[in-house]
């Protein structure tokens, strides 16, 4: 089980918490190709490495926040706030969130 | 290759067992192939197969980063069943279960498929409607499944707590009878022994680390840890790592990887007759022929490569099957595991022709694609071979999502993952 630090309430048990899958996603107007439209329904980041993503603490305070996570080890790099930068950007420049 | 009949394992015995033969050929990669197939579990080996049996390719690589089938092949609980709600998917798992059906001749290989029914349980109100409705559908499609009273249910299965006073009762159930289990690893082996005899090169510890193209984009060959690999056709059939695999030709394909779990109990005699699945518990059970319980638990939520999960998942399972069948309360469990799932949004599979020419993927199969492991090879074989998909895959494409036309099985699939 994941031990998962909520940025409001401290390490808390993974049963405490749901996913919410990809962090960083915004939702385009309706102008968008249905390339573009598909995309955002249905393709998310699959990656084996570091991948942002969003947990909320649903037996807790009940917020969402972003988490960086290896997903070859399920090891946390970083928790923060929704609405903060990804912490490792700088190093992804180019790649998109 | 040597056949097995009753007539050669009586003349091996007389020899003490000495003349057998390794069931495959080990071999180096060659310089070049007509066609290479990217994973060696049972769904890539088949594929293998059914290129040189039916579309006359003789000529084929099917290259494994690791060993042969220990991937989800080794790690799946072996269920087979076709009692899927929409035409699509019924038509592409029954296909799937009438090869199952004549595997063990074809391949002159036992893959001890035994079709000892599955057992779906209703628990409320709601599963009892969906269940029927089920019912109704699978058999306008021509598959069997029958609705079962608790009573009914029980004799078919008499371990099962039909109580009334359990946090979930059964309410009743649906039973395709067809359905059933095989023995995973025979399945790949077999596929590998009857693909080896017909001169396809299994090759493995030999990870693919980049795919090639030419000018105009078509594929020209493949990047591997043992050299490059040249060939007009690559299939990719690399259950988790098809995300990485595609990757590499810049293809993104809608699917996340979540670890799923499964336990095996200490073996026991004989005490569980058929395959039991409840969707509403989250449980299912089916004993192996060496005795031994093996429980499917749930997928943890998050992304992940790591081939393991959290402890809690498979507790979850447990304490429902201790309730839905007391008698294993005593069980000791001996082993548990994890695998990587690649699953859809729709969580129905892909089986497909991509963007770049001579690319194909079968991929999406999620938490169950040991059940269509001959059809979807048999199927992914015909679309390498044709460069057009068979009518049971068409509706299979990558480009459904952007087309809206999903084959929507995540709320229909017999377990909810």
């Amino acid at each position: 089980m994941l031990l998962i630090e909520c940025p409001y309430c401290g390490p808390r048990a993974e049963i405490e918490f749901s996913y919410g899958g990809e962090a960083h996603i915004d939702r385009p107007g309706p102008e968008v190709s249905e390339e573009e439209w598909a995309s955002f329904l249905y393709l998310r980041e699959n990656t084996k490495g570091v991948l942002a993503e969003r947990w909320r603490h649903a037996h807790g305070c009940g917020r969402f926040f972003n988490a960086l996570r290896d997903t070859r080890t399920d090891e946390f790099k970083a928790f923060y706030e929704m609405g903060e930068k990804r912490p490792d950007a700088e190093k992804k420049e180019g790649e998109g969130a | 290759m040597q056949k097995f009949s009753a007539f050669s394992l009586a003349r091996q015995a007389l020899g003490r067992h000495l003349g057998w033969t390794p069931q495959w050929r080990s071999v180096a990669p060659k310089p070049s192939y007509d066609a290479i197939i990217v994973g060696g579990g049972g769904h890539g080996l088949g594929t293998a197969y059914y290129l040189a049996k039916q579309h006359g390719l003789r000529n084929i690589a099917v290259v494994e980063k690791g060993w042969l089938a220990g991937g989800n092949t080794a790690r799946n609980t072996t269920i087979i069943r076709s009692n899927y709600l929409f035409e699509q998917s019924s038509s592409y798992y029954e296909h799937a279960l009438k090869l199952w059906e004549t595997l063990s001749e074809e391949l002159n290989y036992n893959v001890m498929f035994s079709q000892r029914g599955c057992l779906m349980i209703a628990h409320t109100v709601h599963d009892v409607q969906v269940f029927k409705r089920h019912v109704y559908a699978n058999r306008l499609n021509g598959i069997d499944n029958e609705w079962m009273t608790p009573e009914e249910a029980k004799a078919f299965c008499p371990p099962l707590n039909i109580s009334p006073n359990i946090r979930y009762p059964v309410l009743g159930a649906s039973l395709q009878r067809r359905a059933g289990t095989a023995r995973h690893d025979a399945v790949a082996w077999g596929f590998a022994r009857a693909a080896s005899d017909m001169g396809v090169d299994i090759i493995e510890n030999c990870e693919v680390t980049g795919i090639d193209r030419d000018a105009a984009g078509n594929v020209t060959g493949v990047q591997t840890t043992r050299g490059p690999i040249r060939s007009k056709k690559v299939g990719v059939s690399a259950a988790g790592h098809s995300s990485v695999v595609l990757g590499m030709a810049g293809i993104r394909l809608p699917l996340q990887v979540n670890p799923l779990q499964a336990l095996v109990s200490e073996p026991v005699k004989p005490a569980f007759p058929c395959v039991v699945m409840s969707n509403t518990i989250h449980a299912y059970i089916s004993q192996s022929d060496k005795g031994e319980m093996v429980i499917g638990a749930g997928t943890d939520s998050y992304v992940s490569y790591t081939q393991r999960g959290g402890m809690h998942v498979p507790a979850h399972t447990l304490e429902a099957i201790c309730e839905l069948v007391p008698d294993f309360r005593r069980l000791r469990m001996l082993r548990s595991w994890g695998g990587i799932t690649d699953n859809t949004p729709d969580r129905s599979p892909i089986t497909a022709k991509t963007s770049v020419p001579g690319l194909y993927v079968n991929c999406g199969w999620g938490t169950g694609g040991f059940k269509a492991t001959p059809g979807a090879a048999n199927l992914f074989a015909w679309t390498i071979a044709r460069d057009e998909p068979h009518p049971i895959n068409a509706p299979f494409t990558i480009e459904r999502f952007r087309d809206g036309a999903l084959i929507d099985e995540a709320a229909a699939a017999a377990v909810a993952h």
